[in-house]
């Protein structure tokens, strides 16, 4: 009755995850996640991209309830996941880091437990046909600490997947996974959101990876967003990312979110300290014109070719405060 | 909630660990039992070798009712390390392995999933005091026979009727089912903290030890404290072993000297169970899971 109610709520809604100004912070000292704020719309495969430390499992532990957001609100399925946790987990399958699973116990065993403690019904056939879509029904009664790296990702994501869940949170999924792996989780990935219509929220710390699933995604760097957005017009190589350096960069992000700049303007949130904007490279005489005529003088304009250029950038070095 | 609990027995019985305890248990009653079976008249001449100049003893005093007194005396002080093993483990153990985050995701409330694992727990606890009971009493009864119990006390001499034993067994085990329940609800509240088994283990048995010393210090600063300490209270299972005498200085069958002492032990130790349980709760539903 309460899935029904819950499927209801999920069709009406486009966001499948609406995050407004999440933070979270250790002591007093450490913000791990900053007045964060995002969605994800039904079938998206989001990516969640950010270097090691950006702050993207602990966004990930929030939105599944591990852990306590010092301030914010998080959505899910249109219900508030505070007051609706229990309700919103029978829907939800998450895979958090590196695969966690009883090493004592056989995958056939293991994805038993998890398909219990979802409060789903499955017979031997049934869950041993789970491990076959994994690759995983010839090792289906040997003991999960035999299994190599890939083989423990793989069971992780059927023991995610046990409930059918309509939403599928994958944190660094391919983290140790040889290049065969790496292409396994991808094309399954593909497979959830294409063939089964499922939302997947997957995170990384490689661009490469994300851009060849991601239909949407954001960008954060110390728990701060960086850029969010659809995957075609952020990887549209008709665009070129520039970092612009002024005499006041704080004004000039200023002025131009109050102009008809602003629909080219990448960062402006967490505390830039440049101008990055992505546009079409000839518009960048009129751009910097637009500057002089507000009297902000411009030192220099660097173009970064693509997102990649400007990712790798960003995870290089520490240029946000 | 019947389901999370079979889980979690199922995780329990499936563990090598598990069996340590109950492989123990076996092992060290199997020694004491082969050991008195064997050489058991030097132990009982050790045993009364004050009383044998002023006493006629007759009958078969090294029976399976004082066998399993003895070791009784013996295992109780240990098994509470046994059940650490296991109850310290319960959430520390899963946060090692990082299942505690995937249980955590599962459409169960926190506490829901905390009661689930302590009544799991209990259990286990509870499978370990009837493993000792069948092997210790219906085990020393089966190869040492049955008859009237002859027991040594610090300044006097008990003797129960045969008839008046087995209940009193009974009372015995289900005190200490209550003792060794307050020993895994500390062993629960310490894995709260930890994420790998040692700590919390090592940590039970330091505070059990702690407070063991504490209850049998002599210090009359320490008699204030003593009354409340769940220590103090773990051996009360003896008190069912001491019979109320009439006038005439003569045993009253089905009788306990002091019922109102194992009431107030058993209320101590529920107290403290209950308070554990409580502590852990709070902690555990506030806490960060970042294992």
């Amino acid at each position: 009755m309460r899935t029904s109610w819950l499927l209801v709520c999920y069709n009406r809604m486009s966001s499948v995850i609406q995050v407004q100004g999440l933070t979270k912070k250790f002591g007093h000292q450490f913000t791990a996640v900053n007045d964060l704020s995002f969605s994800v719309h039904k079938g998206d495969v989001y990516g969640f991209l950010g270097q090691n430390g950006a702050g993207k499992s602990t966004t990930i532990r929030m939105l599944l309830s591990l852990i306590t957001p010092t301030s914010g609100s998080i959505e899910i399925f249109g219900m508030p996941l505070q007051t609706n946790r229990a309700a919103i987990m029978q829907n939800v399958g998450a895979v958090i880091e590196k695969p966690a699973m009883y090493e004592y116990l056989t995958a056939y065993q293991n994805l038993k437990i998890f398909s219990a403690l979802s409060g789903v019904s499955k017979t031997r056939l049934q869950l041993l046909h789970e491990l076959d879509v994994v690759g995983l029904a010839a090792r289906a009664n040997d003991l999960v600490r035999t299994f190599s790296q890939g083989m423990k990702q793989r069971l992780a994501i059927a023991m995610a997947m046990v409930n059918n869940p309509e939403l599928i949170l994958l944190d660094e999924p391919t983290n140790g996974l040889d290049p065969q792996g790496i292409a396994d989780i991808r094309n399954l990935i593909l497979q959830l959101s294409r063939e089964q219509g499922k939302t997947v929220l997957v995170s990384s710390h490689l661009l490469s990876e994300i851009e060849q699933v991601a239909t949407r995604l954001i960008i954060i760097d110390k728990g701060c967003k960086l850029v969010e957005g659809d995957s075609k017009d952020l990887f549209d190589t008709s665009k070129t990312v520039v970092e612009i350096n002024t005499l006041n960069n704080e004004q000039a992000l200023k002025e131009l979110l109050q102009s008809n700049w602003s629909g080219q303007i990448l960062v402006d949130r967490c505390n830039s300290k440049q101008v990055i904007m992505q546009l079409d490279e000839k518009l960048l005489p009129s751009l910097h014109k637009h500057l002089v005529e507000l009297g902000i003088g411009v030192l220099s304009v660097k173009p970064m070719h693509s997102l990649e250029d400007y990712f790798l950038q960003i995870t290089s070095t520490q240029k946000y405060v | 909630m019947f389901s999370l609990v079979q889980v979690e027995l199922y995780k329990i019985f499936k563990r090598p660990r598990t069996y340590i305890a109950f492989g123990a248990v076996a092992a060290l009653i199997g020694i004491i039992q082969f050991g008195l079976k064997v050489d058991g008249k030097s132990y009982l001449d050790f045993m009364l070798n004050d009383l044998s100049s002023s006493l006629e003893i007759d009958g078969k005093i090294l029976n399976g009712y004082l066998v399993c007194y003895v070791m009784l005396q013996l295992l109780l002080v240990h098994v509470p390390l046994l059940i650490a093993l296991i109850a310290a483990d319960m959430i520390s153990g899963e946060a090692n392995m990082g299942t505690l985050r995937l249980l955590l995701i599962k459409p169960y409330s926190r506490t829901t999933l905390l009661l689930a694992k302590f009544i799991a727990a209990i259990i286990y606890t509870l499978m370990l005091l009837v493993w000792l009971a069948i092997l210790a009493l219906f085990g020393s009864m089966l190869l040492f026979g049955t008859d009237d119990m002859f027991l040594l006390k610090t300044s006097y001499v008990v003797l129960l009727k045969e008839s008046d034993v087995f209940w009193r067994y009974i009372g015995a085990f289900g005190f200490a089912a209550l003792a060794m329940t307050t020993v895994a609800a500390l062993g629960f509240f310490l894995s709260v903290f930890a994420e790998n088994s040692i700590g919390p283990i090592v940590a039970t048995m330091s505070v059990i030890v702690f407070f063991t010393i504490l209850s049998t210090l002599n210090i009359p600063i320490f008699n204030i404290i003593k009354p409340y300490l769940f220590t103090t209270h773990m051996i009360g299972w003896k008190e069912f072993f001491d019979i109320k005498v009439n006038a005439s200085n003569e045993a009253i069958i089905g009788s306990i000297q002091n019922p109102e002492k194992i009431v107030k032990a058993s209320l101590v130790l529920v107290a403290h169970t209950i308070g554990f349980f409580v502590a852990t709760l709070l902690v555990f539903r506030k806490k960060d899971i970042l294992s």
